[in-house]
């Protein structure tokens, strides 16, 4: 069948007509105006009709497969399969006659078709089944043909907690690890000869006027913002840090802290009880808070502790020393150039390290250190 | 500062039931960092205080043993077995009769040693758990000392039962590093009565000072003041409650007059010198170093000074560094029988700068760069000269010496909301003045703001944010409420910051881990990579102090770290290995120093843009190393060993994670493969290196061969553009395969290049899916087969449109690369 355009009415009727190429191949019919009698047209009997019908509802039920099934199909729907070429005997009939007849030829053919779909619908059935289960794969192997990277803990969980801040309007500042000895102190009421800068076990650089160490607290990146720009500001410096001690289980010579600034008209110290309470809940769940032991920095007055009730801590809940907070000393604010009249601030700071060894139960500092991909790896991309 | 519970006891009515635990969150309540709780080891069953009535001498064993007899308070004196020798008839010692258990679970019975029948021990410092002293038992005191009763529970007695905290003092509460300080924060913490140890009325002493004493130098020491002894007992012991304080606080006992100095630092937080008065020669003075002077300092240490260091003098010139320690020329010896006490205040800058040039970080130094009260001088006097009256017999020979120069102390202004302004929390102006009242403060009443005069002994209160501390930190922290401020709308990271993020995130998903290595690096990692002497690399920045002496500097190149950490994760039996890190490097080179303005204001444009500049820039890079299999073998069959070209890919993921384009073409640098060396540029500027290892700093390093590595300058790399969305075609493709024979030498990014410029337009992709060498490929040539996709946007292409664009693609390459097309 070439074209698609053909109709299903033209299909059904006289098939002799304007098919000349192949009308020689056909069976002769009966004569076209012959008077007779359609019970007399033997092939058009009801009969011969039903045993047609028979006929092929046992040849497609015998055949065993689509193959057998296909090769039997001709015999019962093809062109000149008995169903087919009773209808061709309609034409020849009385209008009087065509209508009864015509109506149990077309119900024959149905039955054949209908016979012929059901056995092809149980044959497919039966070769899917077959074939699918011949196609069953064991799902369980392992297809870890590429492996699996991972981004330091160190690194995710600073991010994460950046992004805090983020979602609160804050900034990510960055500021250098090899800073001025003057951000690193002065500028933040440290001097010279203050017993907190020998406490701070500061890595100095060569040579000894050179006025840089390596940054022993994220802090001087308050002072550089503070001096970059005016207030409002609101920001969180997080980086790597360093200071003279020993690598053991719960010390690390290099480690990383965030830092956390405010300044703003109007801030107290209940502003920064509420910003840190809001990171202890976004990072430790709903129930965590935070408690403030007095203590003190240079850089902040009041000073204060914080701890934070980590109620999923391995150990059970309690709570858990985790960073140091204040108001922004006025003192810092003049040296940077800001008024203290005017404005207050506060800061923050955190140890990442320590937040990572509670939050995700690591006991051993060095395990943060040394590179170990078994560790790292545990911890995957995001955290 | 480790304070005794029984010492603090004396002077603090502790209510009744009070537990250490409440004790420790006093403190912490207050500031005082409770760094340790030292519990002395329980001593179980009876130990009593003993009296030895009687001394038999045993021999005829291997070493000397007495055998005595010891009132216990019992009807009969007990038989103890002893093998220590020294005490005599009459002294009180410690007993533990049968059924007390010692530390360490030592347990006491009647038992026959020696031919004798033991009925207890005599007992030494370190059985009993508070000390270590093992040189002889403990005696108590001698006959008619002030000793409770024979059978007496030795426990209190002792102070065995004394529980000391440990606290860590910060910087600012110089006052309490002593008893007194101490005494006075928990009285005020636990709202109960105490007692000033240092309200001490001095007597009259009368007469002449027998000394004479001049300051030259009244900035740096603003008082002075001095006493003189004699009839001192050189033998005369320090009494065992005094000991046992001195070693719960961590001080060695030494003499009686140098323990006495010490107690009354303690005590008081004034320090203290004792100088042998038969030693010092001629007038007294305080004054600076001269240069080229010397001091042999009581640890025998000969100290060349400096002339900002303040000295202690007399003829024969000096004989103390002031504030710090003392000289060895008038030591307190084991004839000492006549002693000058010196009490003074110094100016805390100058102390520090000495303790921090002589690396003396003394006791006293570091009482008096935290701030010690001058009205102490006098008292702490009194005191010692009591105490060594007492117990040394000594007496006081004249008046004292007090040299007091410093001048009334300013007032701070301090308005009584400020307080509530700056915690948040409305405190009533009365709770104010009573708070800071409670600190010690005088302040004057009047209109406008309060005028607040700190007390003498907190030298930290100078601003009024320091007495705002106050009146928080008394009312309690835990009054502040949570109120979360509202910030400005802020505009996220910055594209630097979402690079990082995203070179990371890129890398750990094409599998590789983060490994993050400390900064430091010496010159024979250098060496190893094979680096030149010229090498740029070799120019760093060096630690003065660093944390090994093996690797002095700061790293100029991520590679040294991550090999490190490579290695490290091999040696731990790990075989296929992929890391990365990312980080600051700290290029060398000459720089000027930073300036170090002064705090009053903010630094002027010029000075703070000197001092921003004298920082080194320290670029950002990004380094991966390989080992061992990038692809695992598996069930789908073997491994896929790294190799270079998996650097060069780890370079172009990081490129296109950065949005920028990356080219590369063959280079040559240390420590990489001069054949396998791919440089990576972007436009013409080179931005990092690829590649395989040089298999001799594989054998330096220890690593398997063919070990790979790539570094690149993320901080190199242009600004991303934003991206420009391509016009998607829906007309059908045209594909095609073409393969092409070229030189060997000609680097296939060419062919690829002059095939993309050949084809135009119409080339939608262009992929090389095969290398072949070999025939008929003539040698010296292989062979590039590229699968091209064109596709036009506004039409399907007829075959002689695919045709034409084929043939151009071809010619380009034929002219640019002398490829030919194969047949």
């Amino acid at each position: 069948m070439g074209a698609s355009v053909q109709s299903p009415g033209e299909e059904t009727g006289n098939p002799g007509a304007g098919r000349g190429p192949r009308r020689a191949e056909w069976p002769p019919v009966s004569g076209a105006n012959d008077p007779y009698d359609p019970k007399q047209v033997a092939a058009l009997s009801p009969e011969a009709l039903d045993d047609a019908v028979t006929a092929a509802q046992k040849a497609f039920a015998a055949a065993g497969d689509l193959e057998a099934l296909a090769a039997v199909r001709p015999a019962h729907l093809g062109d000149r399969a008995p169903v087919l070429l009773a209808r061709r005997e309609l034409g020849a009939l009385p209008p009087a006659a065509r209508s009864d007849a015509g109506k149990r030829v077309n119900a024959a053919r149905a039955a054949v078709t209908e016979a012929y779909a059901a056995r092809l619908a149980e044959l497919e059935a039966e070769r899917d089944a077959r074939v699918l289960a011949e196609e069953r794969v064991d799902v369980t192997l392992p297809w870890d043909r590429t492996p699996r990277g991972a981004r330091h803990p160190l690194t995710t969980l600073t991010e994460r907690i950046a992004d805090i801040f983020v979602g609160m309007g804050y900034e990510v500042a960055d500021g250098p690890e090899l800073e001025a000895e003057w951000l690193n102190f002065d500028a933040l009421n440290i001097g010279r000869d203050h017993p907190a800068r020998t406490m701070m076990d500061t890595l100095f650089i060569d040579p000894e006027d050179s006025g840089l160490v390596l940054r022993t607290h994220t802090s001087p990146v308050q002072a550089r913002t503070m001096l970059e720009r005016q207030p409002p500001i609101y920001v969180v410096g997080p980086g790597r840090v360093y200071r003279t001690d020993e690598l053991d289980a719960t010390h690390t010579p290099v480690f990383h802290q965030v830092e956390g600034l405010a300044v703003d008209r109007g801030l107290t110290m209940a502003h920064l009880r509420g910003t840190l309470d809001h990171l202890a809940r976004s990072l430790f769940g709903a129930d965590a808070i935070t408690r403030w032991r007095p203590s003190y920095f240079p850089f902040t007055e009041p000073s204060a502790e914080f701890d934070v009730w980590f109620p999923e801590h391995r150990d059970g809940p309690r709570w858990v020393e985790w960073g140091g907070c204040g108001m922004v000393n006025p003192r810092v604010l003049v040296a940077c150039g800001i008024d203290p009249e005017e404005y207050s601030g506060f800061a923050f700071g955190m140890g990442i390290e320590r937040a990572l060894q509670f939050r995700s139960g690591v006991g051993d500092m060095r395990d943060m250190v040394e590179g170990d991909v078994r560790f790292t790896t545990a911890f995957g991309v995001e955290q | 500062m480790r304070v005794p519970i029984g010492w603090l006891a004396e002077y603090v009515d502790v209510p009744a039931g009070t537990s250490v635990e409440d004790l420790d969150a006093a403190f912490v309540r207050l500031g005082l960092e409770v760094e340790d709780i030292h519990r002395p080891e329980a001593v179980t069953g009876p130990l009593v205080v003993g009296r030895v009535l009687e001394i038999e001498e045993l021999t005829g064993f291997k070493k000397p043993i007495r055998y005595c007899q010891v009132d216990v308070g019992e009807a009969e004196p007990r038989g103890i077995v002893c093998g220590a020798r020294n005490f005599v008839v009459g002294d009180a010692v410690v007993v533990a009769l049968p059924g007390a258990v010692l530390p360490g679970g030592f347990e006491i019975a009647a038992r026959t040693t020696y031919d004798r029948v033991s009925d207890g021990m005599i007992c030494s410092v370190r059985e009993l758990g508070i000390g270590d002293d093992h040189a002889g038992i403990l005696v108590l005191g001698a006959d008619g000392a002030d000793v409770p009763p024979p059978g007496t529970p030795a426990g209190s007695v002792t102070g065995l039962d004394d529980v000391v905290i440990e606290l860590a003092i910060t910087p600012d509460r110089g006052y309490c590093l002593s008893m007194r300080g101490i005494a006075r924060e928990m009285g005020t913490g636990l709202g109960a009565p105490w007692r000033d140890p240092g309200a001490v009325t001095p007597p009259a002493w009368p007469g002449r000072p027998p000394w004479q004493v001049s300051v030259a130098d009244p900035d740096r020491c603003d008082r002075f003041s001095m006493l003189a002894m004699e009839g001192l007992d050189p033998t005369a012991p320090s009494p065992w409650w005094m000991r046992r304080r001195l070693a719960q606080a961590g001080v060695r006992s030494i003499s009686l007059a140098v323990d006495v100095t010490n107690y009354v630092m303690l005590e008081l937080g004034q320090p203290m010198h004792a100088f042998d008065r038969d030693a010092v020669t001629g007038p007294i003075t305080v004054r600076l170093a001269r240069e080229g002077e010397k001091l042999t300092t009581l640890d025998g240490t000969v100290r060349k000074l400096s002339p900002d260091d303040l000295l202690i003098t007399d003829d024969s010139g000096p004989i103390g560094l002031a504030a710090v320690m003392g000289g060895a020329s008038t030591e307190i010896g084991d004839g000492t029988t006549a002693v000058l006490l010196e009490a003074a205040h110094w100016e805390p800058t100058g102390v520090a700068r000495t303790a921090r040039r002589h690396r003396l970080p003394s006791e006293a130094a570091k009482r008096f760069e935290r701030g010690v009260d001058p009205e102490m001088t006098v008292a702490a006097l009194a005191r010692a000269a009591e105490l060594l009256s007492e117990y040394g017999g000594a007496r006081v020979v004249g008046g004292i010496v007090d040299i007091d120069t410093r001048g009334p102390r300013p007032s701070i202004a301090l308005e009584a909301a400020k307080p509530g302004q700056v915690a948040g929390v409305p405190y009533p102006a009365a709770q104010v003045v009573e708070l800071l009242q409670v600190v010690g403060c005088d302040v004057g009443a009047g209109a406008g703001p309060l005028a607040v005069t700190p007390p003498s002994w907190r030298p930290d209160l100078t601003d009024p944010a320091d007495l705002v501390e106050e009146v928080v930190r008394l009312a309690g922290y835990d009054d502040v409420p949570s109120v979360l401020p509202t910030a400005p709308p802020g505009r996220g990271l910055t594209d630097v910051q979402r690079r990082r993020r995203s070179i990371g995130r890129t890398l750990a998903e094409a599998g590789y881990v983060e490994a993050p290595a400390y900064p430091f690096v010496g010159a024979p990692v250098f060496d190893a990579l094979g680096l030149g002497e010229e090498d740029e690399r070799r120019q760093v920045v060096l630690v003065r102090n660093p944390l090994s002496e093996e690797q002095p500097a700061l790293r100029t190149t991520l590679l040294p770290g991550l090999l490190a950490t490579l290695a490290r994760n091999l040696s731990r039996g790990q075989r296929d290995v992929a890391l990365f890190e990312h980080g600051a490097v700290f290029p060398g080179g000459n720089r000027t120093p930073a300036p170090v303005p002064g705090v009053d204001g903010r630094p002027d444009d010029e000075t703070l843009a000197a001092l921003l500049g004298a920082v080194p820039a320290q670029p950002w890079h990004v380094a991966v190393a390989l080992a061992g299999n990038r692809e695992p073998r598996g069930w789908w069959g073997p491994g896929r060993p790294a190799v270079w070209a998996d650097a060069v890919q780890a370079a172009r993921l990081v490129a296109a994670a950065s949005g920028v384009e990356l080219t590369v073409r063959a280079g040559e640098r240390a420590p990489w493969h001069p054949g396998r060396c791919a440089e990576l540029l972007v436009g013409d500027r080179v931005v990092g290196y690829a590649g395989e290892l040089h298999p001799r700093v594989c054998a330096a390093l220890e690593l398997p061969a063919r070990t790979s590595v790539m570094e690149l300058d993320v901080d190199a790399l242009p600004a991303a553009a934003v991206p420009h969305g391509p016009e998607v075609s829906s007309f059908p493709p045209v594909l095609l395969d073409l393969a092409l024979v070229v030189r060997d030498d000609v680097p296939s990014a060419d062919v690829a290049e002059a095939l993309r410029e050949g084809a135009g337009e119409l080339l939608e992709d262009l992929r090389l899916f095969d290398v072949y060498t070999g025939a008929p490929v003539p040698t010296g040539s292989r062979s590039l087969a590229y699968a091209l996709t064109l596709r036009a946007p506004d039409r399907t292409l007829t075959g002689e449109e695919a045709t034409a664009v084929r043939d151009a693609a071809v010619a380009a390459a034929a002219a640019r690369t002398g490829a030919e097309l194969r047949g």
